[in-house]
């Protein structure tokens, strides 16, 4: 944009730019379109959900945008895209990660688990899935699966952890509905915890 | 009254989606041929565009389109336009560039030449007000009257002093109500209290940023949206869009959150839609969380003045009230009076006055917002009722209890009844179950740097309404198909309100099927999904069109088994002749039967008093069951009022003056419990919205350039996990409302009044009841009390700091 410099507009610039980093454009593979002339395609295998995926992955690319605008896993979600709120949340070897913040690329050689990668094939599901289903946990749902995310993460180094353990494990995952008082109860009740 | 499904916990078949990632909220929906818009919004909170040159970026590879306010319809200010041409607030939408991806419509929005001119603005009502103050708008300052429009006023330079300073303001207000004897109420006060008070705006900064998908399909617009509600968007989107409601396609199964910001289509839901009949594609509009901020409402503010008297025995005489109300710069605006309602409701005084002055700045649009009104003034108003108290000597629950509102309470400027009230029985349960004899006694207790605060409040919203559409439909599969035209807006309601259509109908859960999230899957009429209605709006609505199946059925079996409708009962999805039980059909056969006969019983003639957008469901599936369909034209014999009441203890950190909140209960007065863990969900919900408002949540503003300083989550400062205790208890105080069919009253936004109110309460009482009669009360301005040092921003000050 090619607005007339006033100091105003320098000083919004200067702010602006820094949120400009962390957005993405998103659709280009998903709609089939022309890509930009200078994008750098790169095909990746991936590890996610225990399946092999091939992808063509741009440099900039974000493992979210990866995940939702070319595998179709729309679980994952985008709260701020910007590492604030831990909607994007997913597992990489075991370990919980904001997708939006890390690139693709870097998640060469590694597991990727998301939300679509926790209920079985016959369609049960996963221990803290059905937690947080008997608690009534989610309101809107939107922080959801990056709350199960987190959740399954940190049940997989400390089993059963206390409410204050978990309340800390989780602290990274936003929940503007204010369900956390729920989503602690199914972390606890996932745990074989439940008073 | 025993139920069968109503205060049971059951599973809604939508949280399957929320756990598994299935869930498809708008951003995640594709179309075959889809391409990216993105917006334009201005840097400057007030211009008039000069200059436009589209041509570089419309020459690039990959553009398919710009969109401008001069291709849309004009919009009357100060209504929120798609696009515009007078940018009010930075971040208001110019244009809008749409491509093959978003890089690509960035980059073409980066060769735009465009040339602002600035005009005046103002962050500030009270500066707005003053001799020469800067207009907000070209039309004016103020959006007030009846039918309300854009204004001018401007108060003498000592009106604004006074005010600022605190005196008794005596400006011009073009709003106010006012009912009783003001002046020989507050002659008969043994207590008279006087406070100025500002109450910050802030974003609502829903979850989800609400992004919008559209395209059209043989004359049929489609548009993938996030709303609070669902049938109710159809006659409002329409037209906004440009389609008879008939021809809109409307998916809205999953919203990412609203709290008042999604009640209605908002302005840019329409972008989509306008700019894929241009292009002849589909179009995904992507809000950025930058986005959301500006576009996606906040709270309005308040700066006021408040007068309150109080009789010898603790009750509220008189409250005299004064609010400037900070609009943003479109229309907003009914906060103030409704603050006037929930005091007059709240305490029963016995005159009451509500001035009020709506100031539009150019600060992002306003909207409802949880407890819009209700919630700011309990903020202010009900540490206040803990000062009376210390001054008469009396306990601050018993103040509370002493002016409950009962079935018999009064409220508003024409003092009209309630459905039911039961408040001194929810304050007494309460009391009870959070121990609060023991509790008070911690008040003020130290513990090295820390100071136990104990805090009470109470919070209001009226919670019901009525003429809306049920529809249930029997098939002959035996299923029966609860149509719900609820929005699913975290609240499970569209759901719960179905249990009432299940009870009247006396059918096993297993056998429902809840149908919902889709115009196209043939949605009654419903209410807005917003001022805490829902439960006890669509229970009724759900009664009567079971009771509408449950006449047909009736009527479908004297007919094929003979004798009257009158001699045959329900039960276990039978009906049967109450002397012969051998006369009998299941549901799935009476269904049959109804197909069989037509007419009114399979929908294929509806009753004339049901609304169009019912019409049409009806006729979608007509033919296919037995369908029971009515208006809900039950008696509503005053305000459906909820309430609720939050009890908190935190510890203060008079070196840090930071606090922690230790333990915190809610209970509701709202009526039958529907729905347990619903219940819960929403008071505990509440209480953490009502500790964000508390104490860390609010707007930011460069009085300089007018520029936003916290237009993300970590900067807006909604609460996490750290923020709230690691367990929050609740309770009902389940006193059927006898103007619901199952007792049922709304509760979601007294469930945030009354957390703010008992925080604001808790800060006041560790500091032995210093009242800080704002919002937020951060650390500094705790430090700053405790150092008795002046307040570290000026008077009155709100988005400036
Ligand atoms: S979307 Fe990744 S942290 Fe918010
Ligand atoms: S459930 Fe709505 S944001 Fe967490």
């Amino acid at each position: 944009m090619n607005v007339k410099l006033n100091r105003r507009r320098f000083i919004k610039g200067v702010i602006a730019s820094g949120i400009a980093a962390g957005t993405i454009g998103h659709g280009n593979a998903a709609a089939g379109g022309a890509r930009p002339a200078e994008a750098v395609d790169r095909l990746l295998s991936l590890n996610i959900n225990g399946r092999t995926r091939r992808v063509d992955v741009l440099p900039q690319e974000t493992l979210a945008h990866t995940l939702r605008y070319k595998l179709g896993l729309t679980g994952t979600k985008l709260g701020c895209n910007r590492g604030e709120c831990g909607a994007c949340t997913v597992l990489i070897d075991d370990v919980p990660h904001y997708a939006c913040s890390m690139l693709t690329h870097n998640a060469r050689g590694k597991t990727v688990l998301t939300v679509e990668g926790l209920q079985q094939a016959d369609g049960t599901l996963h221990p803290v899935q059905q937690a947080f289903v008997d608690e009534l946990a989610p309101q809107c749902g939107f922080c959801t699966p990056g709350q199960i995310m987190a959740t399954v993460g940190l049940l997989r180094v400390n089993p059963k952890p206390t409410r204050e353990q978990a309340r800390h494990s989780l602290s990274g995952n936003l929940c503007r509905c204010g369900a956390y008082d729920h989503y602690l109860n199914a972390v606890m009740r996932a745990s074989g915890q439940a008073t | 009254m025993t139920y069968q499904h109503i205060g049971k916990d059951f599973t809604p078949p939508d949280i399957f989606g929320k756990v598994t990632g299935k869930a498809k909220y708008a951003e995640d929906f594709t179309a075959d041929g889809m391409c990216y818009a993105r917006l334009l919004v201005s840097p400057m909170p007030h211009a008039r565009v000069k200059k436009l040159d589209l041509k570089a970026a419309l020459a690039m590879d990959g553009v398919f389109g710009v969109l401008t306010a001069d291709n849309l319809p004009p919009v009357e200010a100060p209504n929120g336009g798609i696009l515009t041409n007078e940018p009010v607030f930075i971040g208001d939408p110019i244009l809008a560039v749409a491509a093959v991806d978003e890089k690509t419509a960035e980059d073409a929005i980066s060769r735009i030449d465009i040339e602002l001119e600035p005009l005046p603005f103002t962050v500030n009502p009270t500066d707005s007000l003053r001799p020469a103050g800067p207009n907000a708008r070209e039309e004016g300052n103020i959006y007030a009257g009846s039918p309300p429009q854009v204004g001018e006023l401007h108060w003498r330079q000592d009106e604004v002093e006074r005010f600022l300073a605190g005196g008794q303001p005596s400006a011009e207000a073009p709003i106010e109500w006012q009912y009783g004897d003001l002046e020989a109420s507050f002659d008969n006060a043994a207590v008279i209290l006087t406070e100025s008070f500002v109450t910050t705006g802030y974003a609502h900064m829903s979850m989800e940023p609400r992004s919008v998908m559209s395209y059209w399909e043989n004359g049929k617009c489609f548009v993938y949206g996030s709303t609070q509600s669902q049938s109710f968007i159809i006659p409002f989107l329409a037209p906004m869009v440009g389609v008879a409601p008939e021809n809109l396609v409307y998916v809205s199964e999953y919203c990412g959150g609203g709290f008042g910001s999604k009640i209605f289509p908002y302005p840019i839901m329409a972008l989509p839609a306008h700019f894929a009949k241009k292009l002849g594609r589909p179009v995904m509009l992507r809000i950025t969380r930058e986005e959301e901020y500006y576009i996606g409402s906040a709270r309005v503010g308040f700066q006021g003045w408040i007068k309150a008297g109080f009789a010898a025995d603790g009750r509220v005489s008189a409250v005299d009230l004064y609010i400037v109300q900070d609009l943003g710069p479109k229309r907003a605006g009914g906060d103030a009076s409704s603050a006037g309602g929930a005091v007059s409701i709240l305490y029963q005084p016995e005159a009451l006055r509500l001035r009020s002055v709506p100031v539009l700045t150019n600060t992002t649009p306003r909207g409802a917002q949880r407890g819009p009104g209700q919630n700011q003034i309990a903020a202010i108003f009900e540490p206040m009722m803990d000062k009376a108290a210390q001054e008469l000597g009396l306990d601050r629950v018993a103040i509370r209890r002493i002016n409950a509102p009962d079935s018999n309470a009064k409220l508003n400027a024409d003092q009209g009844p309630v459905t039911s009230a039961h408040m001194a029985e929810a304050l007494d349960l309460g009391a009870k179950r959070w121990n609060w004899a023991e509790k008070a006694k911690r008040s003020g207790r130290r513990k090295g740097s820390k100071v136990t605060g104990i805090g009470i409040g109470q919070g209001y919203h009226a919670a019901g309404t009525s003429g809306f559409d049920g529809l249930v439909r029997i098939t002959p599969d035996g299923k029966i198909h609860l149509h719900s035209g609820v929005g699913n807006l975290g609240t499970y309601s569209y759901a719960s309100t179905t249990r009432a259509a299940a009870e009247a109908l006396k059918c096993d859960w297993s056998q429902c099927e809840i149908v919902h999230g889709r115009s196209a899957a043939h949605l009654p009429w419903s209410s807005y999904q917003a001022g805490s209605v829902t439960i006890f709006t669509h229970t009724r609505a759900n009664h009567v069109a079971a009771l509408d199946a449950v006449a047909k059925l009736k009527e479908v079996a004297a007919a094929a088994l003979g004798g009257q409708a009158g001699d045959y009962d329900i039960d276990g999805q039978r009906v049967f002749h109450r002397n012969r039980a051998s006369r009998a059909l299941s549901y799935g056969e009476a269904a049959a039967k109804a197909i069989e006969m037509g007419g009114k019983y399979s929908g294929d003639e509806v009753p004339e008093d049901i609304h169009d957008v019912t019409k049409r469901a009806v006729a979608g599936i007509a033919g296919t069951g037995l369908v029971g369909v009515a208006k809900d034209s039950l008696p509503m014999r005053g305000t459906v009022p909820g309430f609720a009441i939050g009890f908190v203890e935190i510890e203060l950190d008079v070196e840090t003056g930071k606090h922690e909140i230790i333990d915190y209960l809610a209970v509701g007065e709202c009526g039958t419990v529907v729905h347990p863990l619903g219940l819960a969900n929403q008071l505990r919900g509440g209480g953490v919205w009502g500790f964000g408002m508390a104490t860390t949540e609010r707007h930011v503003y460069d009085p300089q350039n007018g520029l936003p300083a916290n237009v993300g989550f970590y900067q807006c400062k909604p609460p996490t996990y750290l923020d709230v205790p690691s367990n929050m208890d609740w309770a009902a105080a389940d006193i059927p409302d006898p103007d619901n069919p199952v007792g049922a009253r709304g509760i979601g936004e007294p469930a945030m009044g009354c957390a703010v109110a008992a925080v604001m309460c808790a800060l006041s009482d560790a500091l032995g009841g210093h009242l800080f009669n704002r919002t937020p009360v951060t650390p500094d301005v705790i430090l700053s009390h405790i150092a008795g040092l002046p307040p570290t921003s000026g008077p009155l000050a709100i988005n400036t700091f």
